[in-house]
């Protein structure tokens, strides 16, 4: 919902705070989740963070959450699908080029960063959207970057 | 001293420290103010079209930028201009834009471009298809102007694709970026070209330049950030042909800001055309002038002819003469062309 999304980006320090929280609390379990299996927390995961994250930021699952650092806004919203935006295009009131009556979202994006703490994550450069993880947890995603990390430094410290 | 700098001739000897072997770079990197300018498609399969076009501008310009369906309007396509121009000696600036092609199509693409001989890429997210002929196609923007950034840097530099698989001879080319002062978010603009240049942009060319105190402010802050010596800055400009256009472009080109008295000095003018060129000359000598600034970049839609005198008379060549070999690559053209003509016998 676009009021609702609109509502995150103001409110983009205390959702920091809770994300930072929550995602802390989320994998330390990391090694609980490897263990109940990825492959089969999927599908629930997928379903509880579309819910959640749809009802707050329009997310449209692209399976590789940036929030983070993208000033609490969701950058999937972007008609042009930018993903290191905003661009060119936007409108001297700050609204979209392709549909007039809504926001820029990367000028939210700008908004919202400038609330946090970490908002200046924005002026990293971000890979493109995989269109292959599209749908899929970012939260389990995560699980198993960090699980492969952990593998990797394991096997280092051994050698 | 006059200073003679050979004709747009495509590939100099690769110098240490160089991206590519064009002229573009040469001269950025020599610090003279440099020009390019925008080759607008034809639409039409005639090579003639383009050929005509390339000869006008590249008698005063380093480069020609071959737009890629700009403003999302079909027209030849920039790999299409640039086979024409490569092909006789000519090398262009390929603008690749995102909006209608996916990272498969767009690598390829730029292997075939550096192949050809092309030394310079733009990169470019792409106008929405809405602003465009045709608001039914599908957009695809699978990369944006920054992600293009990074693959063709990655393809130049680590010599791999973007799964990382290997190129045997990497693209040497030289790359580009565009930049909008004059859109919103303000404060945001100059961290945004910080961005775009970490992600591999050499060179970037702006959005049309009506507002010298916004550029100011503008270029204030990216030399503070000490951006100015990490990419060269190409200030876009272009005459408008009357009061009209420019209300017109104000209100349909997505990005490009106009301020009122500007549209009231060409209002006010007899001739509203020549007032047009006498402005772009004139923003030309300030943004001369504004430090930080390698050059501008001239956009002068159906006005092409007027690009040369536009550029004398703004002085800034300075001791540069205006090349009269710049054009030779088009008289050779011209005679291969002539000589290759069948002859009557053929068909005897």
């Amino acid at each position: 919902m676009y009021t609702l999304r609109r509502w995150a980006t103001r409110n983009a320090r205390p959702l920091e705070i809770f994300y930072r929280f929550t995602a802390r609390g989320f994998h330390t379990l990391d090694p609980f989740w490897s263990f109940c299996g990825l492959g089969r927390l999927e599908r629930v995961f997928a379903t509880i963070e579309a819910a959640c994250k749809g009802a707050l930021f329009d997310c449209n699952m692209c399976g590789r959450c940036v929030l983070s650092s993208t000033g609490m806004t969701c950058p999937t919203n972007c008609p042009k699908n930018l993903r290191n935006g905003p661009c060119g295009g936007v409108r001297d009131n700050g609204h979209c080029e392709v549909q007039p009556e809504m926001a820029c979202v990367w000028c939210e994006a700008w908004a919202g960063a400038k609330r946090m703490k970490d908002g200046m994550a924005i002026r990293k450069p971000l890979p493109p959207r995989g269109h292959d993880i599209e749908g899929t947890s970012a939260w389990l995603r995560l699980t198993s970057d960090n699980m492969a990390r952990r593998a990797a430094a394991l096997e280092a410290r051994g050698e | 001293m006059s200073e003679h700098l050979p004709g747009a001739f495509s590939a100099y000897p690769m110098l240490e420290g160089f991206s590519s072997a064009g002229r573009l770079e040469r001269v950025l990197r020599s610090g003279r103010f440099a020009i390019t300018a925008e080759l607008n498609p034809p639409d039409s399969a005639d090579p003639e079209d383009t050929y005509r076009q390339a000869m006008v501008l590249s008698q005063a310009c380093d480069a020609v930028n071959a737009t890629d369906a700009s403003g999302a309007n079909c027209h030849m396509s920039s790999m299409g201009i640039c086979a024409l121009l490569t092909r006789a000696g000519y090398s262009p600036v390929l603008q690749i834009s995102c909006r209608d092609r996916n990272r498969i199509a767009i690598q390829g693409d730029v292997l075939g471009a550096a192949a050809m001989g092309v030394h310079n890429i733009l990169c470019l997210t792409g106008d929405g298809v809405q602003t465009g002929d045709q608001p039914d196609a599908k957009p695809v923007f699978d990369l944006d102007s920054t992600s293009l950034l990074q693959t063709i840097r990655t393809m130049r530099d680590e010599g791999k694709f973007r799964s990382g698989r290997k190129i045997t001879t990497p693209p040497q080319v030289f790359i580009g970026a565009a930049a909008n002062p004059f859109a919103p978010p303000y404060d945001w603009r100059p961290l945004r070209l910080a961005k775009k240049i970490e992600a591999g942009a050499q060179f970037v060319q702006t959005q049309y330049c009506y507002d010298i105190p916004m550029l100011e402010t503008y270029m204030t802050a990216v030399r503070d950030m000490g951006l100015d010596k990490q990419c060269y800055i190409l200030v876009g400009v272009g005459p408008m042909a009357s009061a009209r256009t420019a209300k017109w472009i104000r209100k349909n080109v997505p990005g490009v800001h106009i301020p009122d008295t500007i549209i009231a000095r060409l209002e006010g003018a007899e001739d509203q055309k020549r007032e047009g060129k006498k402005l772009c000359t004139e923003l030309i000598q300030q943004i001369r002038e504004i430090p930080g600034v390698a050059g501008v970049h001239i956009m002068a839609y159906r006005q092409e002819e007027f690009v040369t005198e536009i550029i004398a008379e703004s002085g800034v060549l300075k001791n540069r003469v205006i090349d009269p070999e710049a054009t030779a690559w088009f008289e050779a053209l011209e005679q291969q062309q002539n000589s290759s003509l069948p002859k009557e016998e053929c068909y005897a």
